[in-house]
């Protein structure tokens, strides 16, 4: 357990006067709804900012209405959505086409409550941190696969399976990404993946060559991962409509709307973690100061959170033979020999 | 290939056919083509037309000529400069009307205008069809400017209705030229950075680069014509084969590529948007001076016969082709549209590929619907 | 290519062929109904005709009279023709498809089927292109009647 929930579980107990295990459960309520909040917060943020920074890409304002610069525009729009009718067509399959949104919803959740916001706030530090964020994002496949097949849709169901083989060939980059970088640090537990980094400078500065490359690998397979353009043509508006979620409406389709920004928030989040420090500060000038850890974290993930949705608003997008002949035949091999040379910096002990 | 024919003789694969139906965002109009895909792969493409079937040529034995000229303004409403002056040219060479050299040099400047137009709507639509959907908004935001210089002179933007038979509606306005020069100076430094954009972009290069492949001997027995075929070779622009209007009197090239693919296509109206700013350039220091109006008779019949006259819209080749039987109504008007000919590559393009080129290839061939329903 | 030399390549190939030159630009050859396939075919292959563009293909209703308009390009002699022919069955006209010679005849001859009725043997696909496929009637011909969507004076 680490400091936070010690705190809360003192709390409890001395000044409210629990005991032991009704406290253990209150804490986990408590952290529970928490958690929920800041996805729910994130969400609606991350709309409100690719919103604002499609308009300025493309010189014109963005919502500017709701309040100041327009910062209750999504909460209008979450208030519409609940608002609607869940339609569906007649022929789904109703049992599929119900549990698919909550797929992406709960792995989502369950990757940001890894997460290590600052010392003091990470809700779990697992010793298999970083593996467990790849295995639950793998298993958010499911849910677009699901909703694509079961939605009784021509159009749907090519969406669905677009994303099945994209997600399914880009985790291999990530993952491969991934293990060179604990090659590096040796664990795979996020705390002390930061404790590396508080020793030894940020990796991206540490591990120099291999750990650029890998940074570019990560940026590249991480947006294939969120279905961002350029890989976005699983939901591709020029060409299928709206692909996998076209048949779903009101409440569900805000699930899979905010799942893939917060998608995009935990990539980006895992980035940051892996390569440029986490909560630390640059030359270490706050890092004494308990809780000051989550700007620094929640602004070097926003800044690259920014670099993705400039993609997006840049590039056109890839047709699907281009982007699996882009991960088998270049992507993975740049990883594995990524690997070996990391394998041989760390040996030679030329690391920083 | 060796393990295909492995795979189609193993494993069952069923054909469908997926409906990219009357709405959608990327068939630039309401028009359907019902696909019979493999996977992936199409086998088989059929459009679908007639949504937007208004029944013009009927409407038009029943009207004037100078009525009629205000129901071509909507075959293809992109290029409705050119429309216009294709009936009204017909109409005057076919009853012996003269027109001055200002008329002609006025009519010529706001066709390219048009033209101009028309190809920044294709490019915006380009972009966002491959992807780059911030393309849209570049393009829209300087077509804008030539909305405004049309609507000053000529009262509305898209459906100008500004030629007549024996001259042009109203007299250009007098911030016209200075508006015109300050746009192609403003235009002149733009395009070189949307160009930029999209041509040395390495996933927009993949996108279109071979698709779509048309040979010259195919595009001239689809009958295909306009920028679609001259990047396949065949020099069809008739601004160079049967000149009308002033493009006697402008110096400019007629583009031709010879690989015929999708970029090849788009490197065309590129280097077409070049040459109309190059010919308004030319002709916008002297128009002529005199009268925006030939007095003509009333009633306007033609001699008994049938007239054919050819204009280079924006798409291609439109032809207008009347049989008189010397009343005041047409006994019988036939537009011979370009979106209509270019169609007929469509299946030929796409047959074996995917569906993200069939966008491209339908993208690049700038079909307007309407103009080929009538 | 002017007038008399195309006159005389073409007049060679058969004799039921009559030209008119007054009230046209184009030389234009009026080609009996049994005979369009030869005399198209023969346009397109003859290295000093080498009519290879379609142009258009327009139906017109002549009053008793259905025919088909052909206006063929070369695009190496760079010159027109005209090519008509002419039926007066108005309850089953037909004529033979030129859709192998010049492929740009596809969609045109539908089109003329559609707004006209006139059906062209070895079409591949002749169906309604425009109007819906329950549609009665002929359009374009002079004698249709509908009250409701037709525009008259």
């Amino acid at each position: 357990m680490t400091a936070n929930n010690t705190i809360i579980t003192d709390f409890l107990m001395n000044e409210m006067h629990l005991t032991a295990d009704l406290a253990f459960w209150v804490e986990i309520v408590v952290v529970a709804a928490v958690y929920l909040g800041v996805f729910a917060v994130l969400g609606l943020f991350l709309v409100w900012m690719e919103r604002r920074v499609a308009a300025f890409f493309q010189l014109r304002l963005g919502p500017n209405r709701r309040g100041p610069a327009g910062i209750f525009q999504t909460v209008a729009d979450a208030l519409k959505l609940v608002s609607k009718e869940l339609t569906g067509t007649e022929k789904r399959d109703r049992f599929l086409y119900t549990i698919a949104p909550y797929f992406v919803i709960v792995t989502a959740l369950m990757a940001l409550a890894v997460l290590p916001f600052s010392y003091e706030l990470q809700a779990f530090d697992i010793n298999l941190g970083v593996f467990f964020i790849t295995s639950v994002s793998s298993v958010a496949v499911i849910g677009i696969f699901l909703a694509g097949w079961a939605s009784n849709n021509k159009f749907s169901l090519i969406g669905g399976m677009r994303s099945g083989i994209q997600m399914i060939s880009y985790e291999l980059s990530t993952g491969m990404v991934i293990v060179a970088m604990a090659v590096l640090t040796g664990t795979l537990q996020l705390s002390e993946i930061v404790g590396y980094q508080q020793e030894h400078g940020w990796l991206i500065l540490s591990g120099h060559i291999p750990a650029i490359i890998g940074f570019m690998i990560f940026m590249i397979a991480g947006t294939a991962e969120s279905n961002r353009t350029p890989f976005d043509l699983v939901e591709a508006e020029s060409e299928l409509g709206s692909g996998y979620h076209s048949e779903y409406s009101g409440m569900n389709f805000a699930y899979y709307f905010l799942a893939e920004f917060v998608n995009m928030f935990i990539i980006s989040a895992m980035a940051v973690i892996l390569f440029f420090g986490a909560w630390l500060s640059p030359f270490g000038i706050t890092d004494g100061i308990p809780y000051v850890g989550v700007i620094w974290f929640v602004i070097k993930t926003l800044g690259i959170v920014f670099v993705m949705m400039w993609f997006r608003w840049t590039f056109p997008r890839f047709r699907i033979d281009q982007l699996l002949t882009l991960e088998w035949k270049y992507l993975i091999p740049i990883s594995m020999v990524n690997i070996v040379l990391m394998a041989i910096v760390v040996w030679l002990g030329l690391t920083f | 290939m060796g393990n295909q024919q492995f795979l189609a003789d193993k494993i069952r694969t069923e054909e469908y056919l997926l409906n990219m139906g009357p709405q959608h965002p990327a068939t630039h109009g309401v028009m359907r083509m019902v696909l019979k895909l493999d996977g992936e792969e199409i086998r088989d493409v059929e459009p679908v037309m007639g949504y937007i079937h208004r029944s013009i040529e009927k409407m038009c034995e029943h009207v004037s000529y100078k009525q009629a000229i205000h129901l071509t303004d909507r075959l293809d409403y992109l290029s409705s400069h050119m429309n216009n002056e294709a009936v009204a040219l017909l109409v005057e060479k076919a009853a012996g009307i003269e027109v001055n050299d200002r008329i002609k040099v006025i009519r010529t400047i706001m066709a390219e205008l048009t033209r101009l137009a028309s190809h920044q709507l294709w490019w915006a639509v380009m972009g966002m069809d491959t992807g780059a959907l911030t393309t849209f908004f570049y393009g829209f935001r300087d077509r804008e400017l030539i909305n405004d210089i049309f609507e000053e002179t000529c009262g509305s933007r898209l459906t100008m209705n500004y030629s007549l038979i024996g001259g042009v509606r109203y007299d250009l306005h007098e911030n016209f030229v200075k508006r015109v020069k300050d746009f192609i100076a403003h235009f002149k430094k733009k395009l070189p950075e949307y160009d930029n954009l999209l041509s040395n972009n390495v996933i927009f290069r993949k996108r279109t680069e071979g698709i779509g492949i048309l040979t010259k001997e195919q595009v001239i027995d689809f009958g295909m014509n306009g920028p679609t075929a001259r990047a396949s070779g065949f020099a069809c622009d008739i601004r160079k084969k049967l000149p009308y209007s002033a493009y006697d009197k402008v110096d400019f090239q007629e583009i031709l590529a010879t690989e015929g693919d999708a970029f090849a296509r788009y490197k065309v109206r590129i280097l077409e948007m070049w040459e109309s700013m190059s010919i308004i350039e030319q002709l916008i220091d002297n128009i002529p001076e005199g009268e925006h109006r030939v007095k003509t008779k009333a009633v306007i019949k033609l001699p008994e016969g049938e007239f054919l006259q050819r204009v280079e819209t924006a798409r291609g080749d439109l032809g207008v082709y009347v049989i008189s039987d010397g009343k005041k109504n047409p006994y019988r008007l036939k537009f011979r549209s370009p979106s209509f000919a270019n169609m007929h590559g469509l299946n030929t393009m796409s047959v074996g590929t995917k569906i993200a080129d069939l966008v491209v290839n339908f993208s690049t061939i700038d079909v307007v619907v309407p103009d080929i329903d009538r | 290519m002017g007038n008399t030399e195309l006159k005389n390549i073409i007049g060679s190939w058969s004799e039921n062929l009559t030209f008119v030159e007054e009230g046209s630009e184009f030389l234009i050859v009026e080609v009996p109904a049994n005979e369009l396939r030869d005399i198209a075919e023969k346009l397109k292959t003859n290295k000093d005709t080498a009519f290879d563009y379609l142009f258009s293909l327009t139906g017109v209703d002549y009053g008793t009279e259905l025919g088909i308009v052909y206006h063929i390009e070369s695009t190496t002699h760079n010159h027109m023709i005209v090519m008509k022919v002419k039926t007066e069955d108005r309850e089953t006209p037909n004529f033979d498809t030129v859709t192998d010679i010049w492929a740009a005849a596809y969609f045109n001859e539908s089109e003329a089927y559609d707004l006209f009725g006139i059906k062209f043997n070895g079409h591949k696909n002749l169906r309604r292109i425009f109007l819906d496929d329950d549609w009665k009637g002929w359009p374009l011909r002079k004698d249709y009647v509908d009250e409701f969507n037709m525009l008259t004076r």
